[in-house]
């Protein structure tokens, strides 16, 4: 059993896809914190001190390759994953089992993370572009975090797509969260009732926390 | 439960063999009472056929009494038709009724390819369990029944998880076309044992490379398989499966 043998085969596969998601997961805890900070009603100051620390202290730059490399992982195996179980079924069925047996979000992780990796392109073309081109893509100086959101979140069709966003990405959890712990083996019934019930609230929590910053910034409530 | 007849269209995959493209054909059956099974009005219509003097549609069948796995039909969008933890020979016709039109396709994976009409060729599963689900045991004298001490929570899991029949319905019913609810029965009936532990670790490797050898898709835990499951196969077993291979290939020596 080499470590090829072990990654490669498909259940090796899913480990990775498993792996990578809760990494992910554990981002979204850090980036969901981090960015609530717009709520302190100070003007963006300590929001802006967040986000300087993360933008210009090495620590979390460092951390940021892992995270982009976690996110390339994650988004290479999936493609391949669903296009090799495309493969595996050739001639279709004239009459789908549909919603009887599964969950429509169950079944549709690829899209519902297609859609999520759309918004993150319009949402790092938004952000993490701009600031990082203006720091050289090293550590220098920012441009002003607070103002760049209340400028970009003052378009209506910026938050709409950002809503959306969210709402994917709650659905990709609702499904991902319980799924990346059979993944990796949990089996015992009892922590699947727990690690479901977790899966919802934090899917809920991450979609609604998220889409409230644009609309807190669209509607005026951040000051 | 009160007798009725019915008349029913019947919309039937037909596929002449492995290489031939195969169509749905319409057929139409009359008089079918709510107590015949779904394969004795099967065998009504392919007696209709043989009188018509056309070919008789083939199925798999063999015990028609729900233990065997052999009959394999995709019914109105589900395996084994509408019935919860049930099998084609099992079903029976109370399920419709009068002017129904019913759908019949074969198990949809290129691991089962269709052999004719509703046959499917699973010999893939035969060789899945010749991969490692089996124990190694000595010859000679039976050993007394009770001389090893089993727990009895991992006895009813074990037990429960071997009920699978390798019928299949799992795979024809994954969007993946996955054989893992299959395969997690296989692995888990015996890992749960003592008698199953020499060959714990390798059985769960060589069993995952040639189920993947075979083409069969991989799982994304959406559960359709434990909902169709006749045996009512616990997904949880898949997780189990997961973790015994985890173990397995991060111990292995080399
Ligand atoms: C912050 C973003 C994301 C998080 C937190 C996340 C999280 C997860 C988790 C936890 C799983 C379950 C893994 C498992 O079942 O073992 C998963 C599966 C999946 N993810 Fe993501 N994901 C994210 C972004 C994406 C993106 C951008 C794509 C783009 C293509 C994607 C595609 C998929 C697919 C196709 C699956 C299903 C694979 C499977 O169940 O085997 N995800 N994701
Ligand atoms: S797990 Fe269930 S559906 Fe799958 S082969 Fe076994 S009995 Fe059939
Ligand atoms: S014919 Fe044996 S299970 Fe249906």
């Amino acid at each position: 059993m080499t470590w090829k043998q072990m990654f490669t085969s498909s259940v090796g596969k899913k480990l990775v896809m498993s792996f990578t998601g809760i990494f992910l997961i554990l981002f979204l805890i850090v980036h969901a914190g981090l960015n609530a900070c717009i709520w302190a009603m100070d003007g963006g100051v300590m929001f802006n001190q967040g986000a300087h620390f993360m933008g210009n202290n090495v620590v979390p730059r460092i951390l940021e390759i892992g995270l982009f490399a976690g996110f390339i992982l994650h988004i290479v195996q999936a493609y391949m994953l669903t296009i090799q179980n495309r493969k595996a079924r050739s001639v279709g069925y004239a009459v789908s089992y549909g919603n009887a047996g599964s969950k429509w979000y169950s079944r549709s992780m690829a899209l519902l993370g297609t859609i999520v990796l759309l918004f993150l392109i319009i949402h790092l073309s938004h952000f993490w572009f701009p600031n990082r081109s203006h720091q050289g893509f090293l550590l220098g100086e920012e441009i002003n975090l607070f103002d760049t959101m209340k400028e970009v979140f003052s378009n209506l069709w910026v938050v709409i797509v950002y809503v959306l966003g969210c709402i994917s990405l709650g659905y990709h959890l609702a499904h991902g969260f319980q799924s990346a712990f059979k993944t990796i083996g949990v089996h015992n019934k009892r922590y699947h009732a727990m690690l479901s019930g977790i899966g919802y609230t934090f899917s809920i929590v991450i979609m609604l926390a998220f889409a409230m910053m644009p609309i807190s910034f669209y509607c005026g409530w951040v000051s | 439960m009160e007798h009725y007849n019915m008349n029913l269209n019947l919309k039937v995959w037909r596929q002449k063999n492995t290489k031939s493209k195969g169509e749905f054909k319409m057929y139409r059956v009359e008089n079918i009472s709510s107590e015949m099974s779904f394969l004795e009005m099967f065998d009504v219509l392919n007696e209709q056929l043989i009188h018509e003097g056309e070919e008789p549609v083939a199925f798999d069948h063999d015990c028609r009494e729900g233990i065997c796995g052999m009959c394999s039909m995709y019914i109105n969008g589900k395996p084994h038709g509408p019935w919860q933890a049930n099998t084609t020979c099992q079903l029976h016709m109370r399920a419709f009724k009068d002017g129904d039109t019913i759908v019949v396709e074969p198990w949809r994976a290129n691991a089962f390819p269709v052999i004719k009409d509703l046959v499917v060729d699973r010999t893939s599963f035969d060789r899945i369990i010749q991969a490692g689900g089996y124990i190694s045991v000595n010859t000679g004298n039976a050993v007394d029944g009770n001389a090893l001490p089993i727990n009895k929570d991992k006895a009813d899991a074990s037990f429960a998880a071997a009920m699978c029949i390798g019928c299949g319905a799992c795979v024809a019913a994954c969007k993946n076309s996955s054989a893992m609810l299959f395969l997690s029965a296989k692995v888990s009936h015996l890992a749960l044992l003592p008698q199953g532990e020499p060959e714990r670790h390798s059985r769960v490797i060589n069993m995952v490379a040639q189920m993947d050898k075979e083409g069969f898709g991989s799982c994304t835990n959406t559960g359709a398989c434990e909902a169709t499951c006749p045996k009512e196969i616990s997904i949880s077993n898949i997780a189990r499966l997961n973790q015994e291979y985890l173990v397995a290939s991060l111990t292995a020596e080399k």
